[in-house]
């Protein structure tokens, strides 16, 4: 295996391309449209016979998503991904995931919904990513990936974070970053961590009894009220670290904008083309792109708020991320919405428009 | 130097695979490129469509209303993207599967009979490389040696014997648009 | 018996008989007669004279045994409801040189869990299940589970199962046996000492295929819920003897380890 490779290829295809040079022990997957090609490139790549890495066609999404938990409950690098029903379903795991505080990445790849909806791209599982889309008070660090190179940087980066916090990530890409080829530079190959890497790292994993010590038990049960309100307390004291230190964002003509857009993954882009256009014409806007959707930029959203006389969020969908920039206001500034739903990618041209329509209003 | 191409078709006449091709090509000669297609069921028997960019800067949008260039295989096509052709863009266009021709008068009209060239070569599958043999006359955004580096690295090496093959199909191509 | 009058004996040294090294000191939850207990002593014990304490890991289902955890002193992680073949699927492919089982309800293992239990042993995973059939939810209260007898009466099936209403009892062993992945697929009791005896022997097999890597092993226990069946435990080990045995017969359903070539 070479390192630092130049590849033309999927966002899909670099995803388990990163994941064997990234040294991950496990990826369980239950194929699904738009993101297939990740279960299909790790099969083709065989890495068991390389790396030692299990790859794993489960029988379902419910399935794969608990042996992540399972395999993730012995101290090893595991993942999953899927598209938006399919991680619908993986939800009740998710949970036993974050509260097990247990390190594991999980990718979806959105298409349109609600219910079996479309393949075509999406940005609608904002509120599930984000929000906890299973049951109980938990966060996941959601990462939003807007090139295939982030794609393949991501897993890299999650399971990073997810280890360092012990708390489960998310990537939250779409069809259009998906399914889309661009150039990419994998990361060097590493190998996976030795056993006795990881009982170090991961003194709390099950991985049969240790001599000398009392058995060790992933559970997610505490019928005991004062126990499990404190299992909840430090799991909020983990996600206030996580916030204070893990906000990441791009920012892009901001410096004297005096209007601002805000737009994540793939959207960000087609609204940075709507940008350059308006900068050509002497329009002063700027974009903030958010890279964590959790936690969520406050601080620069508050701070550009100051700033702007109008904020434009852009997404894939009805209205999600933009209650999120509504609350990080300083300043009461309008925001205003546009979306594409129902699994139609808008163009730039839509964004100018929209963008044009928010300056007349406050304008005139 | 920015170029924002369409290629769009049938499913099955390797609009995907010439996108693809020509984006390989784009990263041989060190640029930027995306490669964005249409997926999905759309693909079987309906019309399939591939948005190649290729710049010597970082690109923002992978997603395009309107096109610098468009090489555009059947009718629905034509009807779908002519208008979405930049003033000054130039269009390829197969003269054997569209009928009713393009009307534009600012752009760069470029027929082509590509189906009839491929028919020549005795070779059905050579069709999608006839016609990016015509881009790249028309638009010489990478030079044929780039292109095909770029078809070594897309084919497995199982169908190499197959590339003087395809740079024949190339070559024939290039000699399809009348100046 | 409090853990002061354990200590006095212990110190007095008079034990005749002793509960397994691995099995702790916590009272358990289980009601009197439940023949959970005796299935934890077992596997504690074979735990211990496997001497393999150390690469043991279980996987605890949702139901009664949720909380295995606190009385057999191994590693051990809690699954979803239904999940524990799937956890234990990527715990051993994981860890292969590990012994990994599962210990599940009729609920867990035939009803919401059906397609992992299946799958798992489809593909021949290399863990050990153990499935106890009480026909019934104990934990929940007592209502009907897939494996309730016809005409037996529970919290949900107050007439009792009608398989008209409630379709009828799922005999899911047997569909394993079938299943090219399992090595090993047995039905036990633990009613009679006798019994006890056989109940071990086989979940020492299970175990040992596990660490063979011969495919999975299922080791079925038909057991008695005195609470949920309304009936002293004594009467319960009759009635389970006069009903449950009549559809869930016992003995070994396949033991294929020596034609089985090793498939991992």
């Amino acid at each position: 295996m070479q390192n630092e490779e130049i590849c033309l290829m999927k966002g899909n295809e670099a995803i388990a391309h990163a994941a064997v040079r990234y040294g991950v022990d496990g990826y369980f997957g239950y194929p699904i449209t738009p993101q297939s090609e990740i279960l299909e490139t790790l099969e083709a790549l065989m890495p068991w016979q390389t790396t030692g890495m299990v790859v794993l066609q489960a029988e379902s999404e419910v399935a794969a998503i608990n042996m992540v938990y399972g395999g993730a409950s012995t101290g090893k690098a595991v993942m999953t991904s899927s598209s938006s029903p399919g991680v619908s379903l993986k939800q009740e795991g998710i949970s036993y995931i974050a509260a097990g505080e247990l390190p594991a990445l999980i990718i979806n790849c959105m298409r349109g919904g609600p219910g079996l909806g479309t393949i075509q791209p999406s940005q609608a599982d904002y509120f599930q990513a984000v929000k906890g889309g299973g049951h109980g008070d938990y966060r996941l660090i959601v990462l939003a990936p807007a090139s295939v190179q982030e794609m393949a940087d991501f897993v890299g980066l999650g399971f990073d974070l997810a280890f360092k916090y012990r708390n489960p990530v998310m990537m939250l890409a779409d069809g259009v970053v998906g399914q889309m080829m661009e150039k990419v530079v994998l990361p060097p190959a590493r190998p996976r961590r030795t056993d006795a890497e990881i009982a170090e790292q991961c003194p709390w994993a099950v991985t049969g009894r240790r001599k000398g010590e009392a058995p060790h038990v992933m559970t997610t049960l505490e019928l005991d009220p004062q126990k499990m309100e404190l299992n909840n307390l430090r799991l909020q004291q983990t996600y206030r670290r996580i916030a204070e230190n893990e906000v990441r964002f791009e920012e892009f003509m901001t410096d004297d904008a005096e209007w601002l857009v805000v737009a994540f993954g793939c959207v960000a882009r087609i609204c940075q083309k709507a940008i350059e256009e308006a900068r050509a014409n002497g329009v002063k806007v700027g974009l903030l792109r958010p890279i964590t959707l959790w936690p969520f930029p406050e601080k620069e959203i508050a701070r550009l708020s100051r700033q702007v006389k109008g904020i434009l969020v852009v997404e894939l969908n009805a209205g999600q991320m933009i209650e999120d920039v509504r609350l990080s206001l300083d300043e009461r500034v309008p925001v205003r919405h546009f979306g594409r739903t129902g699994g139609i990618v808008m163009d730039p041209d839509e964004v100018s428009v929209a963008l044009t329509s928010l300056i007349n209003e406050i304008n005139l | 130097m920015k170029e924002e191409i369409i290629i769009a078709g049938f499913g099955g006449q390797g609009v995907l695979s010439m996108g693809k091709i020509l984006a390989y090509a784009g990263l041989m000669d060190n640029l930027e490129v995306t490669w964005m297609p249409s997926y999905g069921p759309e693909q079987r028997g309906g019309t399939a469509n591939v948005t190649v960019i290729l710049s010597d800067a970082p690109i923002s949008s992978p997603v395009l209303r309107t096109y610098d260039t468009a090489v555009l295989l059947n009718q629905q096509s034509l009807d779908k993207f002519e208008s979405r052709i930049k003033p000054g863009g130039t269009l390829i266009y197969d003269t054997y599967s569209i009928h009713h021709r393009p009307t534009r008068t600012d752009i760069t009209l470029v027929p082509v009979d590509a189906m009839e060239a491929t028919f020549e070569l005795g070779n059905s599958k050579a069709y999608n490389m006839v016609l990016l043999g015509a881009l790249i006359k028309v638009r010489p955004l990478v030079g044929v040696e780039a292109v095909m580096r770029g078809l070594k690295k897309t084919l497995p090496e199982r169908h190499h014997h197959l590339l003087p093959l395809n740079k024949e199909a190339i070559l024939k191509g290039m000699t399809l648009p009348k100046e | 018996m409090t853990p002061e009058q354990l200590a006095k004996i212990k110190a007095e040294g008079t034990v005749v008989a002793a509960k397994p090294r691995l099995l702790n000191d916590n009272t358990m939850h289980y009601c009197p007669g439940c023949s959970h207990g005796v299935v934890h002593k077992l596997v504690a014990e074979v735990i211990d004279e496997m001497d393999a304490e150390n690469i043991a890991i279980g996987i605890a289902p949702v139901g009664c045994a949720v909380m295995a955890y606190n009385y057999i002193d191994v590693d051990w992680i809690e699954a979803a409801h239904g999940r524990a073949p799937a956890v234990a699927t990527a715990v051993k492919r994981l860890n292969p040189s590990r012994l990994v089982f599962t210990y599940q309800g009729d609920g867990d293992l035939a009803a919401i869990g059906t397609a992992e239990t299946l799958h798992a042993a489809n593909r021949g995973e290399n863990i050990a299940i153990i499935f106890i059939n009480n026909g019934i939810y104990g934990m929940t209260g007592g209502q009907m589970a897939p494996t309730t007898l016809e005409g037996m009466v529970t919290a949900t099936t107050p007439y009792g199962r009608d398989v008209e209403l409630n379709g009828y009892p799922l005999n899911i062993t047997p569909l394993l046996a079938q299943l090219p992945g399992t090595a090993y697929v047995t039905r036990q009791s633990v009613d009679t000492a006798a019994a006890v005896r056989k109940a071990k022997k086989a979940i020492r097999k299970a175990f040992e295929n596990s660490l063979k890597g011969l495919g999975t092993s299922v080791v079925e226990v038909v057991s008695t819920c005195s609470s949920g069946w309304k009936l002293s435990p004594a009467k319960s080990n009759e009635w389970m003897r006069e009903n449950m045995l009549t559809l869930y017969p016992l003995g070994d359903l396949k033991d294929a380890a020596k034609d089985l070539p090793k498939n991992k």
